[in-house]
């Protein structure tokens, strides 16, 4: 098989399997928040940040930090106005912040890998995306087991979660954390729009099928870096955008979950959106 | 916890205590009230009227703009089930496990002897045959004795249940009456926020909430129609010319 031979997909391949099988892992705690709309919210909040980073040629990460703080104050500013309220603050912020990053990172004058930044470009991972995404992987495994109980109280009952030792405002915000340093670290390789899908899909499925959460969280990233070996091998056969092929894998992996457990239980409830609508 | 122990350790003491939440306006008033081990003491109000305040405030989330909250041994919250998430893939075991939590630092294990409070706790509800049930998969009574469980396994002197009765069928009424009486008889406070006027009358004490302290003492004395109609309002039915009430409750949940 031609991807086992080439260098460029074989460090595409082990780019995408970590990233996969990571935010596998870290959505399942999302969706079980009910996070999804969060994380939605914030991959498309930080876009104007990672397109100026790019554009100055600052680092990602510190881009990707101001565009959400500023998306955070301008929400909270807007939402202060009683005649706008949270829910209309969130959704106008989140939509001007995405579309001032699409119109800086597809502009004519500006390079044209900027436009990698919204749909990504696996083929192009380089030795620092490697060394990036193991890093990722390597906190996430790590916060995820040390924030295990703490995270178990926090979804099981939030307002009980205090008396058991547990903060879950605390759990909310290393979480979100962990998620924007998960969409930095993808940014590259499967972009701001399509790394939402290796987040929500392969964990939607793990709960359908997993029994406890130990296995929900394995069966995400064996999920997750699933998707990414079938959407780049399916991607280097059909001559397919990489990152869109991963997506379309990790949502028909979760659309055979539903298949096999149709009746699984599933979160529910709580703020949806429609990615939310997805995995319901 | 032996009960001894138990009796010698645990006590709550309120003294002039009004809380509210951040800059918002006073949530409770001039509460005064003490308890010792083997007291059960039945938290009475409408919706709002403070039931919840106090418990966070005793728990120590929420901090007194006045007054004093002491509480000697340790102290435990038991929710109301329906709060918890029951589509959340956790056992019965897991949940009574919980209890360990805030005692074991992140870096550690949960240890043998923690699994072993959680199974003693479980067979001490009568759970012990449904400990790798999904907690969603329980009935409310038995949700209820779970997470009574869990607070065992906090080794908790001080019980705060929340409406333990609220959904809950009339055999595992009778189940959980049972446990807390044991749990009495080992000198463990416990204070239950109800709704239930006919039910407060079978407890040491009963405190009377409506955004501020309306009264506090033995069932006999405090559940008077005056003190009720002052606690309840409008929301209150006196049957039998004034010997029993029943409290009409607007559920939020």
């Amino acid at each position: 098989m031609e991807i086992l031979r080439s260098g460029l997909l074989q460090r595409a391949l082990l780019e995408v399997v970590i990233l996969g099988a990571t935010c596998g892992a870290l959505g399942v705690w999302l969706l079980h928040l009910r996070h999804t709309y969060a994380a939605e919210s914030l991959a498309h909040a930080m876009l104007p940040g990672l397109v100026i980073a790019a554009l100055v040629g600052a680092p990602l990460l510190l881009g990707a930090a101001g565009g959400v703080l500023v998306a955070a104050a301008l929400i909270a500013l807007a939402a202060r106005d009683t005649r706008v309220g949270p829910e209309i603050a969130v959704g106008v912020t989140v939509t001007t912040a995405f579309g001032l990053g699409a119109v800086l990172a597809l502009a004519p004058d500006v390079p044209a890998r900027l436009g990698e930044l919204l749909f990504g470009d696996l083929l192009g991972t380089s030795t620092s995306d490697l060394v990036a995404a193991c890093a990722l992987g390597t906190c996430v495994g790590l916060a995820l087991c040390a924030g295990h109980r703490s995270l178990t109280a926090t979804v099981f009952d939030p307002v009980a979660a205090p008396s058991l030792g547990v903060r879950p405002g605390r759990v909310d915000l290393a979480l979100l954390i962990l998620l924007a340093l998960a969409v930095v670290a993808a940014v590259q390789g499967l972009g701001n729009l399509l790394v939402l899908a290796l987040i929500v899909a392969p964990a939607a499925a793990a709960i359908r099928l997993g029994r406890t959460v130990g296995a929900q969280i394995t069966l995400a990233a064996g999920l997750g870096a699933l998707a990414g070996l079938l959407g780049l091998v399916a991607s280097a056969e059909l001559d397919t955008a990489a990152g869109a092929s991963v997506a379309l894998a990790a949502i028909a992996l979760w659309l055979i979950a539903a298949l096999l457990a149709p009746g699984a239980p599933q979160a529910t409830g709580g703020r949806r959106s429609l990615v939310e609508i997805l995995v319901s | 916890m032996s009960a001894a122990s138990a009796a010698a350790a645990s006590g709550v003491q309120v003294q002039d205590l009004s809380a509210s939440y951040g800059s918002a306006a006073i949530a409770l008033r001039e509460v005064t009230f003490t308890a010792t081990g083997g007291q059960a003491v039945a938290v009475l109000g409408p919706n709002g009227g403070g039931k919840t305040t106090l418990f966070r405030a005793l728990l120590g989330e929420l901090e007194a703009t006045t007054g004093s909250v002491t509480v000697h041994g340790t102290i435990a919250y038991v929710p109301q089930t329906e709060r918890s998430r029951l589509d959340f893939p956790v056992s019965a075991l897991d949940v009574a496990l919980m209890g360990a939590y805030g005692r074991t630092p992140w870096f550690r294990r949960i240890t043998a002897g923690d699994r072993a409070a959680a199974r003693a706790a479980l067979e001490r509800v009568d759970l012990a045959d449904r400990a790798g049930t999904r907690f969603g998969a329980l009935s409310g009574g038995q949700r209820q004795r779970v997470l009574i469980a869990r607070a065992l396994v906090q080794d908790a002197h001080v019980l705060l249940l929340d409406e333990p009765f609220a959904g809950v069928d009339r055999t595992s009424e009778e189940a959980i009456m049972g446990i807390l009486a044991g749990l009495r008889a080992e000198g463990r406070v416990l204070l239950i926020a109800t709704h239930d006027v006919e039910q407060a009358r079978g407890w040491d004490r009963v405190l009377c909430l409506a955004g501020a302290q309306i009264a506090y003492g033995p069932p006999a004395e405090t559940l008077t129609n005056a003190v009720l109609e002052g606690t309840y309002g409008e929301e209150i039915v006196m049957l039998d010319c004034g010997h029993r009430a029943v409290a009409i409750q607007h559920h939020s949940h």
